[in-house]
């Protein structure tokens, strides 16, 4: 059995993974779904854009179910927390989502223009209205939350839901939009044939330059004003659990000021994800589609990874009570519990990965006009 | 802290809302899901090209439900964290465990293949793709496994044990709360009644066609396998409702003796209320009619075991919130630093009553300083109301014997061959596709309703559960959330009424009725 402080480190990893798989895949899917109402000139390409995700993005939603579910037992009270504080933001993202499922199923099933293009925008906004809030609470884990937890650690919460909206957190929330559209515009091109991969690339291109642009803007925020958060000894076992009488540091740059070992690993990250939507950008134009969307996936791994290095060990920051602030060991569930789900990981995270691998195998080829012609009805 | 009640009830409205809408799919896919299973394996075996039809058919009604199935449920997911806050930190430790696993291991499983199950007819081997189909049954089918490992640890939470440094709930067994009788008996009770659900679902279309006589082969088979799957399934929820009364009257005595408004601890073996109006005033009931042995014989399954009345119980429960107040005050001292003996033994003698003295909460908050009133008041709140359990009840038992009625009908004149000229039986199946919708979801109210006060029977109250938000946010999302499902219901039923008149046409085979007979109905032509 590991110990305690292995088991916390190893559950931060195992989560960062998770929503790594969510953004990987179900991030394209965003993307095909925000692209959607402009990219597809009409309902022939709109079914094609539908249809080169439509069989897998169940699937890549469950990273996010199983993400979330992960939180919840592996850190109780940053689910609690987060999900209580910030109602009106998950209750949209919800929102957003509950258009996903119905709009792929529902959509083509009757062919009145009118009955398509509502649930059209109702894809578009499915795939936009989650993103945007991601991308805020994203923004926000940097700025920190206001919330107080009493002496039952019962959580409370002294913002709302337009406290939010902290123009840093609004850039990183047009950097999450930008990154979905790369990735969508990415995987759709590297489905479609040559003249609609062409079309597509457009969008794509365009997106992957924007990423570039926000990440240096976001990277640089970061690094010289945007007030930022420290533990002066960031070593393990030292800080009771749960959460009290923490000693943190609030400065402007504190998020990047690190010890050299940990900026090396930070900037390695960042620039990864500078180079890979460059990449992404210079691919598309070149129509090398499959390198392209290797370097959309490899921009979202440097941007999340920096994140999550530059945010470690702190899980979420409390704005207000500082020395309350939820950590990597001090918000975890007990060993016990740590120890079994990670046997459980272990096991079928694997398994997960060969067989989403397996499905994407048989699904694999072009989705084209001509197929949405011949095979309308069972298709999306 | 303070309680606001407001919260707690527009809390407990929208998660018993949403759960409930959520439901309207799940059974549905649970079932649908194997028939779909049987259906393509024979067609795997004989090769015969109606039994594909069928597969495909009903794997079309299948897609129209499974689509509400995921979006009402990640609303459940979210709403532990949105609006049950404490709770989610004073037992996520082993509540979130089962649910984490269910994301792992079975909706991943399910979600992923479904996929394959719509647009892999061509890219697969027919014997693989009856694999894929047969994964997507089990993963829905495992998925209600560890959601119902989860509540039936909220029903009769073993394997875990409070930490008075966390103050929270820890796991202390996991195999205790896998193998919880509680959980086992609800899981095959709650499958069994998908199936049920499901089988009803497909003699009933079947029906319509034959009333109508569109289809004959194809909606003769279909009934012959909802017909057999129905019966086998409706016995089994029976034999099963059976056993969840069992273990109900093992570890949730207060729920069984309110859904048969026991109000007094009878000699055993205890005789069982057939019919009788419960009268929650004076605390009996009226106009009872009783059959002997049999409540005794259910719940104890012996002649000599009590079964406890609600006036007991609720003694019992007084004593409990005494020792609670107990507890309650060696915690406080322990949270100070306080560790010496007298707190430790304290502790130790009546912690395990802890969730009982936080039931003086909603009447003072310091607990300790409660007066004799206020320990009345909790013992009378450790009871639910009786009525609304009694009758939900006696209604779901009533039409599960309506359902072995019309399987074992179904299945008799399948048996002779003589279905179709029975047209007073095909009405019947056809107007009794959605009574086994009304009947789960009266199961599940009776299973958590009955489980009140409490969100985890006898250690965490439902009143301490709820996030602190403002009653604003919970009327906006409350209203948000039934407008938009009901809409979203509309439009399914509509999709799905279309689809089930529309039959096996819509496949686009070119041998069906509304292809073969010329004109489609108005507005069927689609793609």
């Amino acid at each position: 059995m590991l110990d305690a402080d292995s088991l916390r480190l190893a559950w931060w990893a195992i989560i960062v993974v998770l929503i790594l798989g969510f953004v990987l895949t179900d991030g394209f899917d965003f993307g095909a779904c925000i692209l959607l109402p402009w990219a597809g000139r009409n309902d022939d390409e709109r079914r094609v854009i539908i249809n080169t995700v439509g069989a897998t993005w169940e699937g890549n939603q469950t990273w996010l179910i199983t993400a979330a579910g992960a939180v919840f037992a592996a850190w109780p009270l940053v689910y609690a927390v987060s999900f209580s504080g910030l109602y009106g933001a998950f209750l949209l993202a919800l929102f957003g989502l509950f258009c996903r499922p119905v709009g792929f199923d529902y959509r083509s099933k009757i062919s009145d223009p009118r009955w398509r293009g509502t649930w059209d925008w109702a894809l578009f906004a499915g795939g936009l209205v989650p993103t945007i809030v991601f991308g805020l609470l994203l923004g926000n884990l940097f700025l920190g939350l206001p919330f107080r937890l009493d002496d039952d650690y019962r959580p409370s919460y002294d913002g709302g839901f337009f406290g939010l909206f902290h123009p840093f957190a609004c850039a990183v929330a047009a950097l999450a939009v930008a990154l979905c559209a790369m990735h969508g515009g990415a995987y759709v091109q590297s489905r479609a044939d040559a003249a609609f991969a062409r079309h597509i690339g457009r969008y794509t291109s365009a997106a992957a330059l924007v990423v570039a642009t926000l990440a240096v803007v976001c990277a640089l925020w970061l690094a010289t004003s945007l007030e930022g958060y420290r533990l002066p000894t960031p070593s393990a076992s030292q800080w009771p659990q749960p959460p009290q009488n923490m000693q943190v540091q609030r400065a402007s740059g504190a998020w990047l000021a690190r010890d050299a070992s940990t900026l090396a690993v930070i900037g390695a990250l960042a620039l990864v994800g500078l180079l890979g939507s460059m990449s992404a950008a210079w691919c598309t134009r070149a129509a090398r589609y499959r390198l392209a969307f290797a370097s959309s996936a490899l921009t979202i791994v440097g941007v999340l990874a920096a994140s999550a290095f530059t945010l470690f060990p702190f899980l979420l920051v409390s704005s207000i009570e500082p020395a309350r602030s939820l950590t990597v060991w001090n918000a975890t569930s007990s060993p016990k519990t740590l120890q079994i789900m990670l046997w459980i990981a272990l096991v079928f995270v694997p398994l997960i990965l060969l067989y989403t691998g397996w499905v994407y195998r048989v699904l694999a080829g072009p989705i084209t006009v001509e197929h949405i012609r011949r095979d309308g009805k069972r298709l999306y | 802290m303070s309680v606001d009640m407001e919260v707690v009830n527009l809390s407990r409205l929208q998660f018993g809302a949403t759960a409930l809408y959520h439901f309207l799919f799940v059974p549905l896919t649970l079932g649908l899901s194997w028939l779909l299973v049987i259906m393509e394996s024979v067609y795997v075996m004989t090769g015969k090209v109606v039994y594909r039809d069928m597969t495909q058919f009903w794997g079309k009604l299948f897609a129209i439900n499974f689509a509400m199935g995921v979006t009402t449920g990640i609303t459940l997911e979210f709403q532990f964290g949105t609006n049950w806050a404490y709770y989610s930190h004073y037992v996520g430790d082993v509540f979130g465990v089962p649910l984490a696993i269910e994301g792992l291991m079975a909706f991943f499983l399910e979600s992923t293949f479904v996929g394959l199950f719509f647009f892999g007819w061509d890219r697969l081997s027919r014997v693989q793709h009856l694999g894929v189909t047969f994964l997507v049954a089990l993963g829905s089918n495992l998925s209600a496994l560890w959601i119902l490992i989860a509540n039936g640890w909220m029903q009769n939470p073993v394997g875990a044990a409070f930490n008075t440094d966390t103050l929270r709930m820890e796991l202390t067994s996991i195999a205790e709360v896998i193998f919880n009788p509680v959980a086992q008996a609800k899981f095959v009770h709650t499958v069994a009644a998908g199936y049920v659900t499901a089988a009803m679902f497909v003699l009933g279309i079947s029906s319509y066609y034959l009333l109508k006589g569109r289809d004959v082969a194809f909606a003769l088979r279909s009934f012959a396998i909802a017909a057999a799957f129905g019966l086998a399934s409706t016995l089994s929820v029976i034999v099963l409702g059976d056993e969840s009364g069992y273990t109900t009257g093992e570890v949730q005595k207060v729920k069984l003796a309110a859904m048969e408004a026991e109000w007094e601890t009878q000699a055993a073996p205890a005789s069982f209320m057939v019919f009788g109006i419960p009268n929650e005033k004076e605390e009996r009931s009226d106009l009872a009619l009783h059959v002997p042995w049999m409540l005794g014989l259910i719940a104890t399954r012996s002649t000599d075991k009590e079964v406890s009345g609600i006036r007991r119980l609720r003694e019992e429960a007084e004593l409990r919130i005494r020792s609670g107040r107990q507890a309650y005050a060696a915690l406080q001292a322990m949270k100070r630093g306080d560790r010496s003996p007298a707190v430790v033994s304290a502790w130790d003698e009546h912690g395990k009553n802890l969730g009982y003295g936080l039931l003086l909460k909603k009447y003072t908050a310091a607990v300790v300083d409660a007066t004799e009133a206020q320990i009345k008041q909790a013992s009378h709140d450790t009871i639910p109301k009786v009525a609304p359990l009694f009758w939900a009840f006696r209604a779901m038992v009533g039409l599960g014997l309506w359902f072995l009625l019309v399987f074992g009908c179904a299945f008799y004149f399948l048996a002779r061959r003589d279905v179709a000229p029975r047209r007073w039986l095909l009405r019947a199946a056809l107007y009794s596709i959605p009574l086994p919708w009304i009947a789960a979801e009266l199961g599940w109210f009776v299973a958590e309703y009955g489980r009140q006060p409490w969100t985890i029977s006898g250690v965490l109250p439902t009143f301490l559960s709820a996030s602190s938000l403002r009653p604003s946010d919970l009327y906006l999302s409350l209203a948000g959330l039934v407008g938009f499902y009901s809409l979203l219901l509309v439009v399914e039923l509509y999709l799905m009424f279309k689809y089930a008149r529309l039959g096996p046409s819509s496949l686009g085979q070119g041998r069906y009725h509304f292809e073969t007979q010329g004109a489609l109905p108005a507005g069927a032509s689609h793609a």
